[in-house]
């Protein structure tokens, strides 16, 4: 055994603090103003080198950019992950954050709350197509006081990403995917009975993926993961059970969801790639990653809109502007994110690139705009398109009328009690799903009284 | 003036001496400056990465802090709060529970194969290297290599059962197997250094003693009862120590293997402190729980320090 006597935790959790004191007393006080008029601002969430066609396009764009703008100089960060909740607040506080920062929609109301981020509200009025961006998209950014404090990059919605193969191995129609849970459940049997390892249904229950799928699963049936205040848990009711019940029987009644539990988001994605899985709640972004790294077809994968006729979880990501920037730097991230992220034709939606890059083009997702932005950008991506995009039709055409709900407040710790939820239901089959929800939700209750 | 001055008494000797005595101190001076300049690097080190992180612990867990803005007191409120969280219970039953049986596992099991290892004739290189491969592997390595083995459904574990006619298990997927499945991962990845230190200390057994108790009719059981275990009482006490203190502190294994579930099943303090620290971002909290941990561990080791003292 290992002889380690000093509690190494402590040092661990001081490791952010004293990041912090160091971070804090190496910063510098550089306003990235120069004399001449120019401008330089840091925007980090650069591909990294492991990507290097992203990463040249990324600088191509920086390039085409500056050449447009000559007096702002963009100086990219390529740490990865772009946003670890474990150095944010440590980042935040030492003075080490971009001029222009990467943040996931679950970041925006902390940093706010913290006093972190710029209030750009009087800065937009001239970003072209901001009125078409999705209300509900542009709503995440926007603070208590309705002000505007960051901009969308991406946006995901989830759905059901299934195998069409297996679903015709299975005597399914794979242009028929299941629309509602007691589909799914059918489904799922019948090709969990095509045996040889095949699973028919996957979801997560660990690493905090169990709670947020438990989330996304608790929405399509019409729940709420906290009261609309905020205050309280709020999944303890018959949604949150018709949840439990569902996963509970396809566990175990079926047997249609394997033996192997625990799982979190790679091994989902290796069943699915190897084709051993029929279904699991998932984004579109799901299907370049099954493709790129684990073999995965595109003729073969296709994803359904979620279950259900009520809500489906939506999520993403964006960047906010450093509570120290100088306006003139607020001014030229605005550009620089209109260019890079909010401009059809260029950018993240230059798909002309993309496509000759090689990289997918026809994802549902992201799916930023509404009005006539949207009808160009869906334009111009079924002119490159180079995935079989009919396959997820259903999905695009649901995702015009089905309600987002965005993650509750405090998402990462309520997905964490409820981690324990799922895996009491996956892995004990005489768990009792409403002591399960009545102990979760005291829990969360705590956890909430707390923040 | 001669003779006067022979027969003056003789002024005191410091004036004679000083030069030589001030020479020494310079010289060691000199000596304790250049070990002095050698030792601060190691304390500074020490200083910066352990003793201020311990003491801003006990202060934080005293405190309401996110790092972003200023800190408040707030007294006992984490402790309070931890005391409300029913999960602290299951997280030192947990620990308490993978303690226990890495005690059966992780003690008794390198001290039998130190045993055996010292009583081979031949290959013994290969067999002490073969026992210590597993620790040159790295922790995440054994944490992700063991879960295929535990994988209830084509893992190898249950296809050797199968193989041979057993009743399958879930391992880590059932609460009830889950902590000694996790054992057995820390025992495999980590016996081979503490076997090699029981082995050192069989060898340092004079070889008169095994010879006395073989003249006295000793069998093999014998000879391990009234030779070995009393001559490496000490090891093995020292060892056993050491291994509570560790294994009250398992993270790796639980984190990578379990994610702490099913059902919280594996969540041990360690864990339950990354939790509160790096999920709930309360790290007034964790470095409560810390603290609990450190004096638990602290009075623990000082009792057992003091028993076994006594008992010589």
């Amino acid at each position: 055994m290992r002889t380690a006597l000093f509690p190494r935790m402590a040092a661990l959790v001081l490791a952010t603090g004293t990041a912090v004191t160091v971070m804090a007393a190496c910063s510098s006080s550089d306003s990235g103003n120069s004399a001449s008029g120019s401008v330089t601002i840091s925007v980090n969430c650069q591909p990294p080198t492991s990507d290097p066609i992203d990463r040249k396009a990324f600088n191509d764009d920086i390039a085409i950019f500056e050449k447009a703008h000559p007096n702002i100089h963009i100086q990219p960060k390529d740490e990865f992950p772009c946003d670890d909740p474990k150095t944010f607040d440590a980042k935040l506080a030492g003075g080490q954050m971009e001029n222009v920062f990467y943040v996931y929609y679950t970041d925006v109301a902390h940093v706010i709350s913290e006093g972190q981020a710029a209030d750009i509200n009087s800065d937009v009025s001239g970003v072209k197509g901001l009125g078409d961006i999705q209300t509900s998209t542009l709503g995440v950014f926007k603070g208590p006081n309705g002000h505007l404090y960051g901009l969308p990059k991406t946006n995901y919605s989830m759905g059901l990403l299934y195998n069409r193969a297996l679903f015709t191995q299975a005597g399914l129609d794979p242009n028929s995917p299941p629309a509602t849970w007691d589909d799914v459940r059918t489904d799922a049997k019948k090709i969990a009975a095509l045996g040889n390892g095949i699973v028919g249904y996957a979801d997560y229950s660990a690493s905090n993926q169990g709670g947020w799928h438990f989330t996304a699963e608790l929405y399509s049936q019409g729940g709420s993961m906290v009261s609309s205040n905020g205050k309280e848990a709020a999944f303890n009711d018959a949604a949150g059970k018709a949840v439990l019940t569902n996963l509970q029987q396809m566990r175990w009644t079926d047997n249609s969801m394997g033996t192997k539990q625990l799982l979190t988001i790679p091994d989902v994605q290796a069943m699915m790639g190897a084709g051993k899985l029929g279904m699991y709640v998932a984004a579109p972004d799901n299907l370049p990653t099954l493709v790129k790294q684990y073999q995965g077809s595109y003729n073969n994968l296709a994803i359904a809109p979620m279950p259900g006729d009520h809500a489906t979880l939506l999520g993403g990501d964006g960047y906010m502007f450093n509570v120290k920037d100088t306006p003139a730097q607020i001014q030229a991230g605005i550009q620089w994110l209109q260019f890079e992220n909010l401009t059809p034709g260029a950018g993240q939606f230059n798909y002309q690139r993309s496509a000759a890059n090689g990289s997918p083009v026809g994802l549902p997702e992201p799916d930023l705009w509404k009005g006539s932005t949207a009808t160009a950008d869906d334009q111009a991506k079924a002119k490159y398109a180079n995935v079989p995009s009919q396959n997820d039709q259903d999905f695009i055409t649901a995702m015009k009328t089905k309600q987002g709900k965005i993650e509750p407040v405090d998402a990462q710790q309520i997905y964490s009690v409820l981690d324990g939820v799922m895996s009491a239901v996956l892995t004990n089959q005489g768990a009792n799903i409403d002591q399960l929800l009545s102990d979760a939700s005291t829990k969360v209750n705590s956890l909430l009284a707390n923040q | 003036m001669v003779a006067t001055t022979d027969l003056a008494p003789r002024p005191v000797s410091a004036p004679a001496r000083a030069p030589r005595a001030a020479g020494r101190r310079g010289r060691r001076v000199g000596t304790n400056l250049t070990a002095y300049a050698l030792l601060a690097g190691g304390v500074l080190c020490f200083a910066l990465f352990s003793w201020y992180p311990t003491i801003r612990t006990f202060l934080l867990a005293f405190q309401h802090t996110n790092f972003v803005g200023a800190s408040q007191w707030v007294g006992w409120k984490n402790f309070h709060r931890l005391f409300a969280d029913p999960e602290f219970v299951d997280a030192w039953r947990n620990s308490f529970e993978f303690t226990g049986v890495a005690l059966v596992l992780g003690f008794g099991v390198p001290f039998v194969l130190a045993v055996v290892l010292n009583e081979l004739r031949h290959w013994k290189t290969l067999f002490r290297l073969l026992v210590y491969l597993p620790v040159m592997i790295p922790p995440a390595v054994v944490a992700i290599l063991w879960k295929w083995f535990y994988d209830p459904g084509n893992g190898l574990f249950n296809e050797v059962l199968k193989g041979v006619g057993l009743p399958t298990s879930s391992w880590t997927n059932s609460t009830h197997t889950a902590i000694v499945s996790l054992v057995l991962v820390s025992t495999w990845a980590n016996l081979g250094g503490t076997t090699l230190i029981y082995l050192a200390a069989l060898q340092n057994i004079p070889t008169e003693l095994y010879e006395a108790a073989e003249l006295d009719g000793a069998n093999l059981l014998q000879r391990v009862r009234h030779v070995t275990v009393p001559q490496t009482r000490y090891v093995m006490l020292m060892l056993l120590l050491l291994q509570i203190v560790a294994t009250m502190q398992e993270f790796t294994t639980p984190f990578i293997m379990t994610g702490g579930g099913p059902q919280d099943a594996t969540v041990t303090v360690l864990y339950l402190i990354y939790k509160y620290a790096f999920v709930y971002f309360d790290y007034g909290t964790a470095c409560a729980l810390t603290i609990m941990l450190f004096a638990f561990l602290g009075i623990f080791s000082a009792l057992y320090l003091r028993l076994t003292r006594n008992a010589d």
